[in-house]
């Protein structure tokens, strides 16, 4: 099975049409000496009926969040995705398209993606979004690209503690060989440390880097931090949950400067990490810093209004080395998702959304502490996501969620994989897809095992 | 028909208080209970207002209005556009592959850490390398992080080297992820075919060159045939030599880069492997290392325990630590893995073999219609060049690319690579029957009997003809506001 639509007959003669011997005889071009004279090494072709058993033989060897009821987020949560958007994403016009580069053939894909960093906008209170980036941590370190470029101020990139550790981690990868200082801003229980950041900002910050709410779920005074990057000049980026925008403040609103997300929330299934969405939108005094695609809209020869790919001279492939980004192919096709999640909840949907998940969380934390499961922190302002303390009695974070999946639960992640010394600490989150069964549930069997029963 | 029933924006159709999905036992939740009211907004983001109808028409409609694969054929030079298998989009919408965590215990995932290991292990074997991560999104990622394997490794060798050495026929991506990576992007003159200029290249190589980038069959679709003798100067120097992968369907199980003396190379999963374009993205562009390189590849790794049992490690000190969240495009990884285990060693072979004989029937077919710069010797792809027409008649390779389109067929990639002027370059790939490219020939051969002028004024059945791309530069517009 190969996919080919060539009869034999057919090779023989466009063989003849070219004027070579044989198929071999094609890669003549290529010296004998780099060739590899044997087959590769790979296991045998299958047909479509083998290859499905093939698959369900993989997937039988996995457990998913359907079977398990998902409390695990740290940055990728279990959210409902309407039918629309799998029907219309799904569309063949759409998935095996490329890049609109031939406007008149894209029309599709352009007004789509148009109205996707409108969407964007509207949702975040942001100026300009851009038509997509891989995912949210490399959305983070072009964020800081963004701040850093043409910019003279030395000092370092500040960030909060409770940035998602990945974010934090892929900046310093990609960043590394730019001679960029980053330092952690110190910790306030589970929070930034306000009196730290206003000494530590200065007028040769380039940049401060918050996550709101942060990874252990908590919400930063927001409003404080942006005075704080205003009064010294630094630009102000926060990394958002676009989820918890249906009831929290936009970015837009609080003083960003420039806002980043991972936009798995909105309508990326979950798939083992991705294909997910980086989501990035600043203020339009930085539209010509922005990394990757731009669409705009403009007339064509007769007037008609359309779109294009707007602002290229900033994309490598026409500045090559001097680009905002190496980007090229991004994450379309998550990008029309997003755009066909948010048209489907609409300001109401999004807003249901975000306080089912609010009030379910807070169920869970009641039924948790009715169970005996430990103490939630929860101490300060929180979205949907907590920090669960398991008592003294109970195994260590990492064996309970062992445990738990034994009982039908993804329980959440074990902080100290992230957080040294947080053995006890397990992140629980909890969306709009949980029902009170599977929460009652939940936290019984969480109190069993926390109480070492 | 009349399309234009659909033209408005999502945010021109819709009423106030119209709905498609609801939760409505949410509806009264009192937020304010929970959360301070500095924390809040007074209502929530000003999105459109749509009913599920509304929602369905205006996509579906949108849609109508691309190319695809799946309607069109699109012979967009080095962006591999074959036809993406239906079996790939139901075998990988399992739950048990889309609704999985990417932080749920490894016991849980072991299908999939097993295909992810394999995946590593046959991609390995088809680049000639020894190791393999599947973590970069696209090929541009699998570029950067290569680079900044390299300069890890110079780095424990306790060497400073600045220099990136890349040909001028190469892909933007190059250089700019050469920048990204801290070294500075040194050009290297092309000959005419866009093979190395081997005296430009010697006299730029010193013990500052850290990697040569080396695009291979390059963008006019020729094997280097100065490959190894490069290969052998670089290492000479102490240098490593980066292979980028976008060409790879010319030499599946043909030539591997390893063995023609590539140290590091990225894939492109969503063109030679079949991972749908998505109308720009989503990609995968998994890197392979020679074994000296594995020690600084992205953590975490998968290994294998002594029980058989798969893990991912993340205790891995000398790694340059993750280049994305998670572990990588899985989706498109998983497509890519289908397509290979369903062809097998010699279907892999057989795709180039095709792919080559398509592009080369194609190019027979050309020949006597445009100018063919360069060697009939060339792979799975050519470039045309309209530079005579455009001299002769003032028409040119954009002009007849959008002609094309009035005869269905999507347009060629145009004026690249660089070092081509007016260029057309066609890549016909190996999933196109030869009267799709007999058609697409004489459509050719139509266009340029035609008058110039509707040439220049093409195309003219399509929902837009030559938009105003100054304006959109000049006064940006992008994004919809109410007026
Ligand atoms: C030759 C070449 N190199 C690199 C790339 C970049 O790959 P990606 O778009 O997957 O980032 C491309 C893709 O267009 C290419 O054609």
């Amino acid at each position: 099975m190969s996919y080919l639509p060539h009869t034999p007959e057919q090779v023989a003669s466009m063989l003849r049409t070219i004027g070579a011997p044989s198929l071999e005889a094609l890669f003549a071009g290529i010296p004998a000496k780099d060739r590899l004279h044997r087959p590769l090494e790979l296991p045998g072709p299958m047909g479509e009926i083998a290859l499905s058993g093939l698959a369900d033989a993989v997937a039988a060897r996995n457990r998913s969040a359907r079977e398990l009821a998902c409390f695990l987020g740290a940055g990728a949560y279990d959210h409902f995705i309407p039918a629309v958007v799998d029907s219309l994403a799904g569309r063949a016009e759409f998935v095996t398209a490329y890049t609109p580069y031939q406007a008149e053939a894209s029309q599709g894909s352009l007004q789509a993606f148009f109205e996707f960093q409108t969407l964007i906008c509207q949702l975040t209170g942001m100026d300009v979004t851009n038509a997509s980036l891989y995912e949210g941590s490399s959305a983070v370190a072009e964020a800081i690209m963004m701040a850093l470029s043409g910019s003279d101020r030395d000092g370092p990139v500040l960030m909060s503690p409770y940035l998602h550790p990945h974010h934090g981690e892929v900046a310093r990868t990609c960043l590394a060989n730019l001679g960029t200082k980053i330092e952690t801003v110190p910790p306030d229980s589970d929070r930034i440390h306000l009196a730290c950041l206003r000494s530590s900002v200065s007028e040769a910050t380039p940049c401060v880097v918050v996550q709101h709410p942060n990874i252990l779920g908590n919400l930063e005074e927001v409003h404080e931090i942006s005075r704080i990057c205003k009064e010294k000049g630094a630009l102000f980026i926060v990394c958002y949950n676009p989820v918890s925008l249906g009831v929290l403040g936009r970015p837009g609103d609080y003083g960003a400067d420039i806002a980043v997300a991972e936009g798995q929330g909105l309508g990326s299934p979950l798939a083992y990490g991705g294909p997910y969405l980086g989501l990035l939108s600043c203020r339009s005094a930085l539209t010509r810093k922005i990394p990757g695609r731009l669409v705009g809209q403009t007339v064509d020869r007769r007037g008609k209004r359309c779109w294009v790919l707007a602002l290229q001279t900033r994309e490598q492939h026409i500045r090559r080395e001097k680009a905002t980004s190496n980007i090229c192919t991004n994450q379309g096709l998550y990008a029309l998702r997003a755009a066909i999640h948010l048209a489907a909840l609409g300001p109401a949907g999004l807003r249901e959304t975000a306080l089912a998940c609010m009030s379910k969380a807070r169920e869970t934390v009641e039924q948790l502490r009715v169970a005996g499961a430990g103490e939630p922190l929860v101490d300060h302002p929180w979205f949907h996501e907590f920090v669960l303390r398991l008592p003294p009695s109970s195994p260590t974070a990492d064996r309970v969620v062992e445990l738990m999946v034994e009982k039908g639960f993804l329980a959440g992640f074990p902080l100290s994989r992230w957080f040294a010394g947080r053995e006890r600490d397990l992140l629980v989150a909890v969306t709009e897809k949980r029902t009170s069964v599977e929460i009652a549930s939940f936290a019984e069997s969480l109190g069993r095992l926390a109480r070492g029963g | 028909m009349d399309k234009n029933q659909s033209a408005g924006l999502l945010f021109e159709i819709g009423q106030p208080g119209r709905r498609c999905h609801a939760i409505p036992e949410a509806s009264r939740v009192d937020a304010a209970a929970m959360i301070p009211g500095r924390f809040l907004s007074e209502s929530p983001p000003p999105l459109p207002e749509l009913s599920e109808l509304d929602i369905v028409r205006h996509f579906t409609n949108l849609s109508t209005l691309n190319m695809a694969i799946d309607c069109n054929f699109y012979p967009l030079g080095s962006c591999t556009m074959k036809y993406n298998p239906k079996r790939h989009e139901r075998l990988v919408g399992s739950h048990r592959f889309a609704e999985q965590h990417p932080l749920q215990p490894d016991s849980t995932c072991q299908g999939t850490l097993g295909v992810l290991h394999e995946m590593e292990r046959m991609l390995a074997e088809i680049a000639g390398l020894d190791a393999c991560s599947l973590q970069p999104s696209a090929g541009a990622q699998g570029e950067l992080t290569s680079l900044l394997v390299a300069a890890a490794w110079f780095r424990h060798r306790g060497e400073a080297r600045s220099k990136v050495l890349i040909p001028d026929s190469a892909h933007g991506t190059n250089p700019a992820s050469a920048a990204l990576a801290g070294f500075q992007a040194v050009g290297v003159k092309s000959t005419a075919d866009g093979l190395v200029d081997m005296e430009d290249f010697a006299a730029k190589l010193d013990d500052d060159v850290a990697v040569f980038m080396i695009t291979n069959p390059n963008t006019l679709g020729l094997f280097e045939p100065n490959i190894r003798r490069i290969a052998d100067m670089v290492h000479a120097r102490g240098g490593l030599v980066y292979l980028d992968g976008a060409n790879m369907n010319a030499i599946l199980g043909i030539a591997r880069p390893g063995d023609f003396g590539a140290d590091m190379m990225h894939f492109n999963v969503h063109k030679t492997f079949t991972g749908p374009h998505g109308a720009g993205g989503p990609g995968s562009g998994p890197i392979a290392v020679r074994a000296m390189l594995e020690p600084f590849l992205p953590r975490p790794r998968i290994i294998v325990g002594a029980d058989g049992a798969f893990r991912l490690d993340e205790n891995r000190p000398l790694s340059i630590g993750r280049v994305r969240s998670f572990h990588g495009n899985i989706g498109v990884i998983l497509r890519g893995y289908f397509y290979i285990r369903t062809l097998g060693a010699e279907g892999l072979a057989d795709v180039s073999r095709h792919a080559v004989l398509n592009a080369r029937y194609l190019r027979s077919l050309l020949a006597g219609l445009i100018e063919i710069p360069g060697p009939d010797n060339g792979l799975h792809e050519f470039v045309a060049s309209a530079r005579n027409l455009r001299r002769e008649k003032r028409v040119s390779a954009m002009d007849i690319a959008k002609r094309l389109l009035d005869y269905g067929f999507h347009s060629p990639t145009v004026y690249f690579p660089l070092v081509v002027p007016e260029a057309l370059m066609m890549e016909p790939t190996e999933t196109e029957s030869p009267e799709t490219l007999e058609a697409f020939a004489k459509a050719l051969g139509n266009i340029l009997a035609e008058d110039p002028e509707i040439l220049r004024q093409a195309p003219h059945s399509l929902p837009i003809s030559r938009p105003d791309e100054v304006k959109a530069t000049k006064e940006p517009v992008l994004r919809w506001k109410a007026d």
